[in-house]
Formats: structure tokens, C-alpha cells, sequence
């Protein structure tokens, strides 16, 4: 099970700031391991955003994202208490999903 | 024959060169000097400018998450927590103990760091051998250290407190100097210490700056921003390895991850960087 992310949203006006933290070795598949092998990308593929269901964010990402990716972006609309919900699936087919409330 | 061609060129140029007024080569001197400490000191605000464009969204705090979980989850083969673990300020007490530590523990008769002293709680708290509590104290890609995602999370819970380490005990008293005498020794093949690094103002590791830590404001700076998230690595970096790695650079032998050397070295830097507000885990190029 993949760890955990850090989603921190927060309200300014009227507009809402959303940064997210994930953890991913985000490997590229062009490094080479101490054998000489080389290492499998292994890299997270789509992104998703949602702010109460309704999805704010929707993103494919590929190897040159850099190790623990970190995304931020703002939308209108949001109000404090309103529920963030980000979703990432990798190249695996490994999913992590996070929850956050608007602060 | 190119040998030839060149010798002659060299000392066409030495002719021009005597030709030239004094003034002049003053003047070509001094614009040198500029422009080469122009060429540095923009090197050196890009780097500030990279930091500070990483400084949001730290992964260290990936680090600080996972260490968290650990100290309060049930395991080892006494399936307990490191909650009642005491780091100094009494069982179970985390917010602060860093700024406090390396320290003598009456318990082990030994002044310890923190990693050493997490590795103590480790074998009489949740009955892991000492090899075991060990194994993995630095992490490496998706071998993970425990080690470091616990040091993550103690020394967050201390930032923006000031660095607070007394030398009240004797045996505080004898590690500190031994830090000291450390700090200063020249050996193996390369004739290095930590001095031939750390004891000038100025100095740089190709773009890197480094900081005097024989001056107080040296230590300061630099033990207040460690551990750190290391972007080259994609780990995050305490400093038994911060040492280890220094030692590994100079070709000493392999500082052992807890020895009295690392403590020593530890307790002298952290004892120079007093009074300064702890701010790490940091992130750093």
C-alpha cells in the first residue's frame, strides 16, 4: 500500500489554493541498477482532483515528473469545510486515494 | 613541432604583455577580480532561489507522516509503542527534545543522540535486537529506513525552538571535547579533516557553499537545517548520515551509525549552534 499523501487547501477570497504532496519513487526507466540492469519505469499516470464530486483537476503524467511529485493549483468556489478528494493511479495500476476539508 | 609554435606564441605574448602599461594591467586585473566574484555571487543567489522555490512542498514531510505512524504504532517482537520512549525531557515527551539532544542518559550510562537513543528504545521498549533496530539506519530508494522517517518526525516537532544543549554532566563535558579534537584531526590517504573543509570563511564544494562550523554562527546556520530533504537523493537525511557521508568524502574509515565518534562529533556542533532556532527537517539541492 502506497504512503499516505499530504493535501493542504485552504480559501482566500475566492479562490482556493490546493497543494498536494504524494509519495512515488517516480522511476524514469532510464536509470541503470548496480547490475547493469535497467530499472522499470514505474511512474504515477493519472491524477485526479475532485472538490465535492465535481472534478477540479484531471491530469496525465509521465516520467519526467520529478521523485515525490508535488502539485499545486487554485480554483473558485470553494468554501471552508468543503471536501478535497485526490486520486493517483500509476503505471501498476497502483491507486491511492486522500481526503482533505478546506481550511 | 606544435610544441615549437606554441613556445613562440607564449612568448610573443610575454612581449605584449611587457608592452602593456602598468595601469593597464591593473585595470585588467581588477576587472577580473570582478567579474569572477559577479560570476559567483549570481551562483550562488540561483541557488538560494532554487531552495526557496523548494521550500514549498517540502517531501520531507512524506518523511515526518510515515515517522509519525511509526512512533505510535504497536511492534517490535513486544508489540508496544515508542510513546512512553524517553527522549530527555521524560517519557513519551517529543515536542522540544531535539533541541536538547546529544545528552547523557542515566538509563545507558552513555551520552547518546537522537537516532542512537531511538535505537535504545527500539531493543527495551519493543524487544528488537540491536542488529535489527540497526539494519537499515540510512534509507535507500525503496528500502526505507525507519531510523529516518522517526528522526523526521521528533526533530519536526522542535522547529522554531532554540537549540538548548547543556554540558552540565562530566561525560558531556569529555564527548564535546572529543568532538572537538575530531573536528580538528588530519588523516588517511588525503591528509583531510573536517578543519580542511569547515574551519575558513568562503569556501565552497563545486557550487556549494560551506559554512565555517568553527564559528558560531557557522554552526548555527548549519545544524539548525539538518535533517534535511536531500533532491539528489529523494531521501531525507539525518545527520548520523550528514557525518557518515563527510567521512566517506575526507576517505576516513566508515563512521559507524552510532558510535562514540558520530556522538562526539554530533554533540560539539550541536552545542556550538546554542541559542539558535531549530528549523529543519529542511530541504536541501
Amino acid at each position: 500500500m502506497p504512503d499516505p499523501m499530504k493535501i493542504r487547501a485552504t480559501t482566500v477570497g475566492d479562490e482556493t489554493e490546493v497543494k498536494v504532496l504524494m509519495s512515488h519513487e517516480m522511476e524514469t526507466g532510464q536509470r541503470k541498477d548496480g547490475q547493469g540492469k535497467t530499472i522499470p519505469a514505474w511512474f504515477i499516470q493519472n491524477v485526479s482532483v475532485t472538490w465535492n464530486s465535481k472534478t477540479v483537476l484531471s491530469a496525465q503524467w509521465g516520467t519526467a515528473v520529478a521523485k515525490n511529485p508535488f502539485v499545486s493549483f487554485r480554483f473558485k468556489g470553494g468554501a471552508k469545510g468543503d471536501k478535497i478528494t485526490v486520486t493517483w493511479v500509476d503505471n501498476r495500476a497502483e491507486k491511492r486515494t486522500d481526503e482533505s476539508m478546506i481550511a | 613541432m606544435i610544441l615549437r609554435a606554441e613556445r613562440r606564441e607564449l612568448g610573443s605574448c610575454r612581449a605584449a604583455s611587457l608592452i602593456l602599461t602598468q595601469s593597464a594591467c591593473v585595470l585588467a586585473l581588477s576587472f577580473c577580480v570582478t567579474a569572477c566574484a559577479l560570476a559567483q555571487t549570481s551562483a550562488v543567489d540561483e541557488i538560494a532561489k532554487y531552495r526557496a522555490a523548494l521550500q514549498d512542498g517540502n517531501p520531507a514531510e512524506l518523511w515526518e507522516a510515515r515517522g509519525e505512524d511509526l512512533w505510535k504504532q504497536k511492534r517490535g517482537p513486544k508489540q508496544v509503542s515508542l510513546e512512553g520512549c524517553d527522549l530527555g525531557l521524560g517519557p513519551g515527551i517529543v515536542k522540544g527534545a531535539y533541541t536538547r539532544l546529544p545528552m547523557y542518559f542515566a538509563d545507558a550510562d552513555r551520552v547518546m543522540d537522537l537516532e542512537t537513543r531511538l535505537v535504545w528504545c527500539m531493543v527495551t521498549l519493543q524487544g528488537y535486537n540491536e542488529s535489527e533496530a540497526k539494519k537499515q539506519p540510512f534509507g535507500n530508494g525503496e528500502r526505507k529506513s525507519d531510523i529516518e522517517a522517526l528522526v523526521a518526525f521528533v526533530t519536526s516537532t522542535s522547529r522554531g525552538m532554540p537549540m538548548n544543549v547543556a554540558l552540565k554532566h562530566p561525560k558531556e563535558v569529555e564527548m564535546y571535547q572529543a568532538g572537538e579534537k575530531i573536528f580538528s584531526y588530519r588523516g588517511g590517504p588525503h591528509d583531510f579533516g573536517c578543519v580542511t573543509c569547515h574551519a575558513d570563511e568562503g569556501k565552497r564544494i563545486r557550487l556549494q557553499d560551506l559554512p565555517n562550523l568553527t564559528t558560531r554562527e557557522g554552526a548555527q546556520k548549519a545544524y539548525t537545517t539538518w535533517p534535511a530533504y536531500r533532491v539528489s537523493q529523494g531521501e531525507l537525511r539525518s545527520f548520523e548520515w550528514r557525518l557518515y557521508d563527510c567521512f566517506r568524502q575526507q576517505r576516513f574509515p566508515e563512521l559507524l551509525f552510532g558510535s562514540d565518534a558520530s556522538i562526539a562529533l554530533t554533540l560539539y556542533l550541536a552545542r556550538n549552534a546554542n541559542g539558535a532556532i531549530f528549523d529543519a527537517p529542511a530541504i536541501k539541492r
